[in-house]
């Protein structure tokens, strides 16, 4: 199962490598969002400080909206996700190759997010473990639950507006907490952030487990 | 199809008994919450919402986890049935999740001083819930075929009903990160008149609840009828028109009017 899960991962990264649309659309809009928020917040650095985690996963979830659809365009235009079934390899290992491959185009991003955060708004990190837990936590929270509703979403004529309403209340919890996880790590709130983790880390094992066992049943009629 | 009389009412002897019943009981639970049942020492007069805003919550849960069984069940065993139960109980648990939200905020400003604390994860996560049965329902209402758009709707209903216990026991499981108080029935600080009066407001959102979902599992199961065997009615009726037309020359020209 996880060898053919990783196939289709490298496949998902080839198609990304060679298209080069996480690299020349994606990551730009990714600054361009958090170039707004100073825009939005007056350039009060000290603002911009306190909001700073919250201003990152907000960032995080816009642009995972743009990687999802991609994912998606990727199986379904040409009707290559009818190929892939008729290679033999199950929904699940589909559906956790997809997972994989999307939550390493999401941890790139983040890490461009978090570089250009830290300079913007002169943040200085205080728990370096923390913030590296949580992102990886809370992306798979994001990977799962994307990859599961980028198809739930897809063929219908409505995705752009359908996906983001069943997609960011999913997410919700996990933005709260990661917010307050990485709040703590960047010691702008006083809170318990590694307690958070526990929040995210259910959130993240639930998604994946459900999306394991209902993938199947979606991607027959993409 | 010629639909008879019957068919196309949703009431039955047993649903005329539930509304009877909530004509009797909503005055009922009215008069003991504002005029029997004593204020509390510590909420004073807010203690009363507690009689709608508990039973609410519950219910609310209820037609979720309804919602998932229903969902899981269509999705194993393909039937339309457990399909109209996941979405009519899906309305009434966005109803009742609406609610629980309004009357918990009026009850949040005097108890809390605050009509909505982001901090408490209780409320955090029931609005979620709220916004998540939105989505499932703005699903529901895409135009698309009826059997792919009830398999994608039955995944969101199961991520919704799993959130449940998230919101249910995140007051256990995160105590310093709330505001939330515990389970106001089993820490058995509630007593006599109180605890009837909370009693008595679960038999009547109780009723509620099971008098709305079986007229809304009607209308559901009509309107899908109506979508599924209407259409093959419509093609029915083409196809007699088509070969009552090539038996009347008539047809064609009228056809050409």
């Amino acid at each position: 199962m996880f060898r053919d899960a990783w196939l289709v991962t490298k496949k998902d990264l080839l198609i990304e490598l060679r298209s080069r649309i996480l690299i020349n659309q994606i990551a730009p809009y990714t600054l361009l969002i958090l170039v707004l928020f100073g825009f939005a917040l007056d350039a009060d650095t000290e603002t911009l400080r306190d909001t700073g985690p919250g201003l990152f996963w907000v960032s995080t979830l816009l642009v995972a909206i743009l990687a999802i659809q991609r994912s998606v365009d990727v199986e379904t235009s040409d009707s290559a996700i009818d190929r892939l079934m008729l290679s033999g390899i199950s929904p699940t290992s589909i559906y956790l190759g997809k997972t994989i491959g999307l939550y390493l185009q999401l941890i790139i991003l983040e890490a461009l997010l978090f570089i250009v955060m830290v300079v913007l708004f002169d943040m200085s990190v205080v728990n370096y473990p923390l913030v590296v837990v949580s992102a990886v936590v809370t992306t798979l929270a994001i990977a799962s639950s994307g990859t599961l509703y980028g198809v739930i979403a897809s063929g219908l004529g409505v995705r752009e507006t359908l996906l983001p309403v069943l997609f960011l209340p999913v997410l919700a919890p996990a933005v709260i907490g990661a917010t307050r996880a990485f709040g703590d790590a960047f010691g702008r709130v006083n809170a318990d952030g590694w307690a958070w983790l526990g929040l995210l880390s259910v959130i993240a094992i639930v998604y994946t487990l459900v999306g394991m066992l209902t993938y199947g049943n979606i991607i027959e009629d993409t | 199809m010629q639909r008879t009389e019957k068919q196309e009412f949703t009431t039955s002897r047993g649903t005329r008994f539930m509304g009877i019943s909530l004509l009797i009981g909503i005055p009922t639970l009215l008069i003991f919450s504002f005029l029997l049942s004593p204020a509390d020492d510590n909420m004073d007069d807010a203690v009363r919402l507690i009689y709608v805003h508990v039973p609410m919550a519950i219910f609310a849960y209820v037609a979720i986890i309804t919602t998932g069984i229903g969902s899981v069940f269509y999705l194993w065993k393909k039937s339309r049935w457990w399909d109209t139960v996941a979405h009519a109980s899906a309305e009434i648990g966005l109803m009742l999740c609406g609610l629980v939200l309004v009357t918990g905020s009026i009850w949040g400003r005097p108890t809390w001083n605050t009509w909505w604390e982001w901090g408490d994860v209780r409320l955090v996560t029931t609005l979620v819930l709220f916004l998540m049965i939105l989505g499932y329902l703005a699903l529901r209402q895409v135009p698309a075929n009826p059997d792919l758009r009830a398999k994608r709707a039955s995944v969101v209903g199961i991520i919704a009903a799993v959130n449940i216990p998230i919101v249910n026991r995140s007051v256990e499981w995160w105590e310093n990160n709330t505001l939330h108080q515990k389970s106001s029935l089993t820490d058995g600080k509630l007593e006599n008149l109180t605890l009837f009066t909370l009693f008595l407001g679960f038999i009547v959102v109780g009723i509620s609840f099971l008098w709305l979902m079986t007229h809304r599992f009607r209308v559901g199961w009509l309107a899908a009828e109506i979508e599924t065997e209407g259409i093959a009615g419509v093609i029915e009726e083409r196809l007699n028109e088509a070969n009552s037309g090539a038996a009347n020359p008539n047809y064609q020209q009228k056809d050409d009017v």
